[in-house]
């Protein structure tokens, strides 16, 4: 397809009328999956210029970023990589795996959201409350809307191994492991930006 | 690797419906819940009408009616400019047409995930519950105007600053997450689910109006929840990210040091290209109303879809000319003003395109075809202030003033309704089996074109007189003189008689659903897919046994040596169906009356 084919014409009709099928060579899942990433690409990004834009006036405070962030980052990098080796299990068609692996994946995302939780009762307890400076507002605000993220993908991953665990064939699952471990993956360097942002300024 | 579809279309597994609850409450079938969309769209708009004619009322006969305070004046210029672009135009285009039209005119059976498209509409109705239980809550709905600007949107004094504001955003939240989940859908099946010979450049235009106004609303959509989140968290958490220290009724608040500007960005990098997601699928709309009533091909198809894209791109870097007074680097309002004039250039190429369709068509008056071409020309009145408005140095004489409110209403109220009416007249024969009634069709276009423009055409005069807009009560000023009273009282009067007759449409559609002249499969001799279903209306699953395969673009309409006027695009190439050898469409090369010679086509 270009501008410059001629749709009424029955040169390129002989062509057209041959097609079929979808426009893009993957799943309709991953299509939608690809398209709702873009969307939280944007969220995210409209979140960061926020940040920026509000941090240049005179009465932003840098918080003191809890260190439990980084054991956090270690735990999703973790989750993304029990994703993964859940995928390459799945294309090999080692059920066992499979399952070890989603079970690892949504643990360490688990372990995430736990640290996170942590890394705002340290806040508070150090005195660092939503309402008291925008820099604050923006960590609670811009975790939670990440954590949020997260929390939806849980639910796909409920689905998909509550799946594997009623014994259905690697093969019927494949999918939707598949897409957790992108969308893991996507989360995760979203997480990546984010933490830099958060902990450079 | 070059992908290489594969030549049969893989069928879909469909849910299908076996009690009355599933086929019409909870149902996954596209043309049902693009009926509930629309229904529920429809309903929430005659409130919405209903909210602009108390407007009128106070307007035209100031301090007569008891009733309406200013707080109340305030709330239905809030809820009524709120629920007509996003909870009727958005939801009408995108979920009703969208749902309706989508599967249909691509030849699928249903949208790929009908279980989110049911989703979809639930929440959507959500949204709308929660919007209107603002009218339940103590203090009433939120006054604050519907850009919702902080500070004063929370600021006590605005009507609706504790329950009302907050019932707003948890409503327009919803509404988001409904759009999203529709918003994919509709996308992934335009791209992945259309029957085999459905090329994109064989797609109507209406599809491709509906694809990049989704893809639009999927992407600024976002920052209207960012700002909705964040003005949440400012009223319920005491947060600053938008409210500035300041004292409200003689005390000092909490807040401190945010910014209200950062508020207008994202609220206008939502709001502009929200007006292209509820015009592009009025272009779309329009292109085949146009193309099948003048029976003759759409003119520039080619130029027509780049233009939709290329008005998609440039919607997302115009945002900041709703902001011109908002004291910004002159440099950066130039810069605006900029990309806001390049925008007309591809708008007016597909005005262009429309009246050259008509050029010399076998022109057919149907009450679409005059709601159609009713829309060209308010479009283009309203485009054309838009011209004066995208300049910083006109605009800011003109800023605040009905000028403004008579450019957007004609522009993105009017425009799109003229569209919305006109599909309707045109599509309800697919959906219910039955004609609208002709005379009352007839009569209620004339009223309501020639009204709204009894409306909106005298306030351009009370823009350039400096009637500032918002004001409950102006008849107290010295700079406004006597004419612009008895102006308003003229306006009031069109606006009642507009409003009235939108109820003899809303008896149509009552009306000739049970006793409307039967439609037969095909009544206005249309060439896309949607009217040669096996059933009218068409069945769950729209297409029997098997798919339809598709032989030719869209606009196959008076073409040369064809037995009838029109082709549909299921129908294979024959003696008395010819595909087009030669570059001539719709044109006799050896007939010089009729443009003579091979077109250049655009």
């Amino acid at each position: 397809m270009s501008i410059l084919d001629k749709p009424w014409m029955a040169e390129r009709s002989a062509i057209d009328n041959a097609v079929s099928g979808g426009s893009l060579n993957f799943p309709k899942a991953r299509v939608a999956l690809i398209f709702l990433m873009a969307v939280i690409t944007v969220l995210f990004m409209l979140f960061s210029v926020a940040y920026k834009m509000r941090m240049e006036l005179a009465d932003w405070r840098a918080l003191a970023d809890p260190s439990v962030l980084w054991i956090n980052t270690g735990f999703l990098i973790l989750s993304s990589v029990a994703m993964q080796w859940a995928v390459s299990s799945a294309r090999k068609g080692k059920a066992e795996n499979v399952k070890l692996g989603m079970a690892l994946g949504g643990a360490f995302a688990l372990a995430f959201l736990i640290g996170q939780y942590m890394a705002w009762l340290q806040l508070r307890a150090a005195g660092f409350y939503a309402a008291g400076n925008p820099a604050n507002a923006f960590f609670y605000l811009i975790t939670a809307m990440h954590g949020l993220h997260m929390l939806g993908g849980l639910v796909a991953w409920t689905r998909s191994t509550a799946r594997l665990w009623r014994g259905n064939d690697v093969a019927d699952v494949k999918l939707g492991v598949e897409l957790c471990a992108t969308y893991w993956h996507f989360l995760l360097v979203v997480w990546l930006g984010l933490f830099a942002m958060l902990i450079s300024t | 690797m070059v992908y290489v579809p594969p030549q049969e279309v893989e069928d879909v597994h469909l849910h299908d419906p076996d009690t009355f609850m599933t086929k019409y409450i909870w149902s996954q079938d596209h043309k049902v819940i693009a009926v509930q969309y629309s229904l529920t769209a429809i309903a929430v708009g005659l409130v919405a009408l209903v909210l602009s004619l108390m407007m009128r009322l106070q307007l035209g006969w100031p301090g007569v009616f008891d009733f309406i305070d200013p707080e109340s004046y305030y709330q239905f210029v809030t809820m009524h400019g709120m629920i007509m672009v996003i909870y009727l135009l958005t939801a009408l285009f995108l979920g009703g047409f969208g749902n309706y039209l989508i599967p249909l005119m691509l030849g699928a059976r249903d949208m790929v995930f009908p279980f989110l498209n049911m989703l979809s509409y639930w929440v959507y109705l959500l949204s709308v519950i929660v919007l209107m239980s603002s009218y339940f809550v103590p203090g009433g709905p939120t006054g604050a105007g519907w850009t919702l600007y902080p500070p004063q949107a929370i600021l006590q004094g605005t009507p609706g600053a504790d329950w009302g504001i907050v019932t707003m955003l948890a409503s327009l939240a919803l509404f988001i997450v409904a759009f999203t989940m529709g918003g994919l859908n509709y996308v992934t099946t335009v791209l992945q689910a259309r029957t085999r010979g459905m090329t994109l450049m064989r797609m109507p235009l209406s599809i491709w109006g509906i694809f990049v106004a989704t893809i639009l609303g999927l992407l600024a959509f976002p920052a209207l929840l960012v700002s909705a989140v964040m003005l949440l968290l400012d009223k319920l958490v005491g947060t600053s990210f938008f409210m500035p220290a300041i004292v409200s009724m003689g005390e000092q608040l909490d807040y401190s040091g945010g910014s209200p500007i950062l508020f207008q960005h994202l609220f206008w990098f939502f709001g502009h290209p929200e007006v292209y997601i509820v015009a592009l699928p009025a272009f779309g709309l329009v292109s085949d109303l146009l193309s099948t009533h003048a029976r003759k091909n759409i003119f520039g198809y080619r130029m027509m879809v780049w233009a939709i894209v290329a008005i998609g791109g440039l919607s997302f870097v115009v945002w900041a000319h709703h902001m011109y007074v908002s004291g910004m680097n002159p440099y950066f309002g130039f810069f605006f003003a900029t990309t806001t004039l390049i925008i007309a250039v591809p708008t007016a190429l597909k005005v262009y395109n429309w009246t050259l369709t008509l050029w010399r068509g076998n022109i057919r008056l149907n009450v679409p075809m005059l709601f159609a071409i009713g829309f060209i020309v308010t479009f283009t009145n309203g485009g054309l202030t838009g011209l004066f408005l995208g300049n910083v140095i006109v605009d800011i004489p003109l800023s605040d003033t009905y000028f403004v409110v008579a450019h957007f209403h004609m522009v993105m109220g009017v425009s799109p309704i003229m569209v919305v009416f006109g599909s309707i007249y045109h599509w309800y024969p697919k959906v219910t089996g039955r004609m609208l009634d002709d005379r009352l069709g007839r009569f209620h276009f004339w009223v309501t074109f020639l009204g709204t423009y009894a409306i909106y055409f005298p306030m351009h005069y009370l823009g350039f007189i400096g009637v500032p807009r918002r004001y409950y009560a102006y008849e107290d000023f010295d700079f406004i003189p006597e004419s612009a009273i008895t102006l308003n009282e003229n306006i009031s009067i069109a606006a009642l008689v507009v409003g009235a007759v939108q109820l003899v449409f809303l008896y149509n559609l009552v009306i000739s659903y049970r006793r409307g002249k039967l439609a037969g499969s095909n009544p206005w001799e249309a060439t896309t897919l949607e009217w040669q279903t096996p059933q009218t209306p068409p069945a769950h699953g729209n297409w029997g046994d098997t798919l339809p395969v598709v032989y030719r673009w869209a606009y196959d309409y008076s073409v040369p040596g064809a037995a009838k006027d029109f082709l549909p695009q299921n129908q294979p190439p024959s003696d008395d169906a010819p595909v087009q050898e030669e570059d001539n469409l719709g044109f006799d090369s050896t007939d010089p009356a009729s443009g003579g010679g091979t077109r250049e086509d655009a």
